[in-house]
């Protein structure tokens, strides 16, 4: 199946309550394909085109605050009129999964597939000390089995999840294996609005605190949670780590290309890894402070001008060298120029 | 010690379950008090306090999810017609209503108005308009009035450079998904049972799922505007409801 269309039934199949979207290349295929199998027929899953992106993440936030699954998705100029309800969903926590299939920016760009939007989902694009749990899809495989994982991190920690693909994942059909039909859940939360229970005080949500000390009580308790997170959720993938000398890292569909160069590199007797990080956030820091004891150096691949590759240097801290090589407005990288960048920046380097 | 003085025969008025007991931030002499007051008796004497999801607007009444005793949502500004779409279209068997003033609903809101409207979501909306941004200190709105000063107009909104106040509530009626649209007031009492009859009305269409039901409330604002609230309300009368006039604007068809 196309990456899309993939994660568009994946989304029908983990019982999802509620879809609000707005077209945009490269990823109109989710909500098409979502109009086109009538999710409210087969689930009672709503399916609504919005009049923008903005009006999208506010109706998630309506039926998030509602305690149900809700989902939006879109492409990086979409996302970025997203980031204010986002930032409210955040500061009001309330669980959610955002998509972003991610083409070349700034500006309008490009609708090439790129990682540009690596600070903006992992640092937070919109206002305030908030955290998004970002999973980086490889694979259409991925991309499905994330939309079932993120909506159980959502509830979990009542946090949007935002799964980062690009339009290459979203664009290419692989084989896939799809889970079983998941029900639907009538909510029975006590933090959402679902009605006022007789004798019980009426429920809100909000993200305002007026008073800067209730405030700053929001805030620690978010950056608790953050904590609990980062001590939880880390997700990668480690290949020929083990005596590896020098190491490569990248994520989502860069990996595959660096895989290929990693594999090359490995024909002519280098001995170089691969580091896969599939959360960007949680990002593997322990597991990159450890490797960098081992390696005498890291190599940062990504489809955009040197994003992650900061988050890879603060937590080696120092210990070992870490260079980035990039492509980007939509230009991916070849095996052989990443062999090449790993020859010239770390190893001769 | 009220309870003393009034016997519960001669009760004919009392306090409406659907408000908390929480002290309005509301300046003296605003019509805010009133207006949600009758939505809570609205929505008490209906019976659906437990079915009822509001969402509260950025503006003056951002806090109004701390007085009225039903489940609420607080949006971003402008988005709570987005905010209640979502909400109704999950929960399309509870009463949903928005609360917004005319800066969230006329100015940054303007297109999830539309749209909402435009899609006939099964929502009440109700508008506050006192041409003015009150939360934020008084300055220009997209319903001030040609002439008017406000802090970001301090030598009156010129036309030529500030546009005309818009009379959104003209324009939504126009709308195919908009079935019940009125102005009301809430300044004098005969003007505070129309607002509540008009107000029941649309929450009982919203149980026959009849599309969006848009209350227009022409308000006050005695502190932005600079004048003692019976000042303001004269005021009022004499400048806003020329512009602004009261009444049906469209009514159901099928009635």
């Amino acid at each position: 199946m196309k990456g899309n269309e993939a994660l568009a039934e994946a989304a029908i199949r983990a019982g999802a309550d509620a879809y609000f979207g707005y077209p945009i290349t490269p990823q109109s295929e989710v909500i098409e394909y979502l109009m086109a199998n009538k999710p409210e027929d087969r689930t009672g899953m709503v399916v609504l085109q919005a009049e923008s992106e903005i009006a999208a993440i506010n109706m998630v936030y309506g039926a998030a605050g509602c305690g149900k699954k809700a989902m939006t998705s879109s492409s990086s100029p979409g996302m970025s009129l997203k980031q204010e309800g986002i930032s409210y969903i955040a500061g009001a926590e309330l669980p959610c999964l955002l998509v972003n299939v991610v083409r070349g920016g700034p500006g309008l760009g490009t609708i090439q597939p790129s990682q540009s939007d690596y600070f903006q989902s992992v640092k937070g694009g919109g206002h305030g000390d908030y955290k998004l749990i970002v999973l980086a899809p490889a694979t259409v495989q991925e991309s499905v089995d994330y939309v079932k994982l993120g909506f159980e991190l959502a509830f979990k920690y009542r946090n949007p999840v935002m799964i980062q693909s690009d339009g290459i994942i979203g664009q290419m059909m692989e084989k896939v294996e799809l889970f079983e039909q998941m029900p639907r859940v009538e909510p029975n939360y006590e933090w959402a609005t679902l009605g006022k229970k007789t004798d019980q005080p009426a429920t809100f949500i909000t993200s305002l605190q007026l008073q800067a000390e209730e405030q700053e009580k929001v805030n620690h308790r978010l950056q608790a949670k953050y904590r609990e997170i980062e001590k939880n959720e880390v997700m990668f993938e480690k290949i020929n780590c083990d005596d590896a000398e020098y190491l490569f890292t990248a994520f989502g569909s860069c990996a595959r290309i660096t895989r290929k160069a990693m594999e090359m590199a490995r024909a002519k007797g280098i001995k170089v890894g691969l580091l896969r990080p599939q959360t960007l956030y949680p990002f593997p820091v322990d597991e990159f402070n450890k490797l960098a004891d081992q390696v005498k150096g890291i190599l940062c691949v990504e489809m955009n001008a040197g994003q992650m590759v900061e988050d890879v240097r603060l937590s080696v801290n120092g210990k070992t060298r870490v260079e980035h090589f990039g492509r980007y407005g939509g230009m991916i990288p070849n095996p052989d120029e990443i062999l090449n960048a790993l020859e010239q920046k770390i190893i001769g380097g | 010690m009220s309870e003393n003085l009034i016997k519960p025969e001669n009760l004919v008025y009392q306090k409406t379950e659907a408000l908390t007991d929480r002290v309005m931030h509301y300046c003296p002499g605003c019509g805010h008090g009133t207006a949600h007051r009758i939505l809570a008796e609205v929505i008490q004497e209906m019976g659906i306090m437990d079915q009822t999801i509001g969402v509260a607007p950025v503006g003056c009444s951002v806090l109004a999810y701390y007085y009225f005793n039903v489940d609420m949502q607080e949006a971003a500004h402008g988005r709570a017609p987005a905010v209640a779409t979502g909400i109704k279209r999950v929960f399309p068997e509870k009463f949903v209503f928005t609360y917004q003033g005319d800066g969230d609903l006329a100015a940054i809101g303007t297109a999830e108005t539309i749209h909402a409207i435009n899609r006939g979501e099964n929502i009440l909306i109700v508008f506050v308009n006192n041409g003015i941004y009150g939360m934020t200190g008084g300055q220009m709105a997209p319903t001030t009035l040609v002439g008017m000063k406000s802090s970001t107009s301090p030598f009156g909104r010129d036309t030529k450079t500030m546009g005309s106040p818009l009379k959104i509530t003209e324009l939504i009626a126009q709308l195919p998904g908009a079935y019940f649209v009125t102005r009301q007031a809430v300044h004098k009492p005969g003007n505070v049972r129309k607002a509540k009859k008009a107000i029941r009305k649309a929450l009982e269409y919203q149980k026959l799922d009849k599309g969006t039901c848009f209350v227009e409330i022409v308000s006050n604002c005695p502190s932005n505007w600079k004048m003692t609230p019976v000042q303001s309300n004269k005021w009022m009368e004499e400048n806003m409801f020329p512009y602004y006039p009261l009444g049906d604007i469209k009514v159901p068809e099928d009635n």
